[in-house]
């Protein structure tokens, strides 16, 4: 009974704050909406017994990527009135494509049937009672996914570098402190001995 | 009140990434709406597979589901750097615009 008032409390908050998204008229609160979305999907895979996958979802999600979109659409100083000029013109065909791929997703969905498959399945889940989520996401990911795991680091390595790469700009006027320079400064080029002869000065 | 299964589960994430697609096609112009719409889609495949990995006891289905989750990351910071240069170059993110490359 609880499960399934949880259920429907986290999967409409999910859907509502969705439409949300994509319908309101300020960026931030699509952003604010997003991380709604966030949670209540978070919500969601806690039911599901996802517990891990759960936490990695609000802890990179809510505290990364939608961070980082909202310092984004904080940081650039845009005129957002203008950018919704066209919301009416798109909204007939935006519609229509809409209804015609949940259609299509509701007809494959009514012609498929489930099939449980449980007993031939490669990489079953535990028993709770002998290893809990976390520790059973690990014992798999550590093992036979471990050069997909390398490569999931991989792929963060070159975004890191490429996100970095793209926004870097040398700003003229800036002054930086250029350790190659210090270090190979020799005392010939700062000082000059200067022979004075006594009486005249320099 | 029904027993909830499988099905409610797929139809949440139907209905999301069904969202997702028509956030592409209503916020034309407004990249930022167009990746948070793409993280809506991830989310919905997320939603999918965690479900699934749930009723066939396979955990499979959540390892796959942290793969995605750093495609979508890695996504969504290399989408914003683009766009942040994009604004500095044109000063302006109408994906209109963008047609530089067209020849």
């Amino acid at each position: 009974m609880i499960y399934t008032l949880c259920f429907y409390l986290f999967a409409l908050i999910t859907v509502f704050s969705g439409f949300m998204v994509i319908s309101s008229r300020n960026p931030v609160h699509s952003v604010l909406f997003l991380i709604l979305a966030f949670f209540n999907a978070a919500g969601l895979f806690v039911l599901l017994g996802a517990e891990f996958v759960a936490m990695i979802l609000v802890i990179v999600y809510v505290g990364a990527v939608a961070v980082l979109f909202m310092f984004v659409v904080m940081m650039l100083d845009i005129d957002y009135t203008e950018l919704r000029k066209g919301f009416g013109k798109y909204m007939p065909l935006g519609s229509l494509i809409g209804v015609v791929l949940l259609v299509e997703i509701a007809l494959v969905g009514m012609n498929w049937s489930h099939v449980q498959v449980t007993t031939d399945v490669a990489t079953a889940t535990p028993a709770l009672s002998e290893m809990n989520n976390t520790k059973a996401l690990g014992s798999l990911l550590y093992t036979n996914y471990v050069y997909l795991f390398q490569l999931a680091g991989m792929i963060l390595l070159v975004a890191m570098i490429g996100a970095i790469v793209l926004t870097h700009r040398k700003r003229p006027g800036v002054k930086k402190q250029n350790i190659n320079r210090q270090v190979m400064r020799r005392r010939e080029d700062a000082f000059d001995t200067v022979k004075v002869k006594p009486g005249q000065g320099l | 009140m029904m027993e909830i299964g499988l099905v409610h589960y797929l139809i949440v994430a139907a209905m999301l990434f069904t969202i997702g697609i028509f956030g592409i096609f209503l916020n034309r112009k407004n990249v930022i709406i167009i990746l948070m719409s793409v993280e809506l889609i991830l989310l919905a495949v997320n939603i999918n597979f965690v479900a699934f990995s749930h009723y066939l006891q396979d955990m499979a289905g959540q390892v796959f589901t942290m793969f995605i989750l750093t495609v979508a990351a890695g996504e969504a910071a290399i989408g914003l750097a683009i766009l942040v240069i994009y604004f500095r170059n044109r000063g302006s993110i109408a994906v209109e615009d963008i047609h530089l490359m067209k020849g």
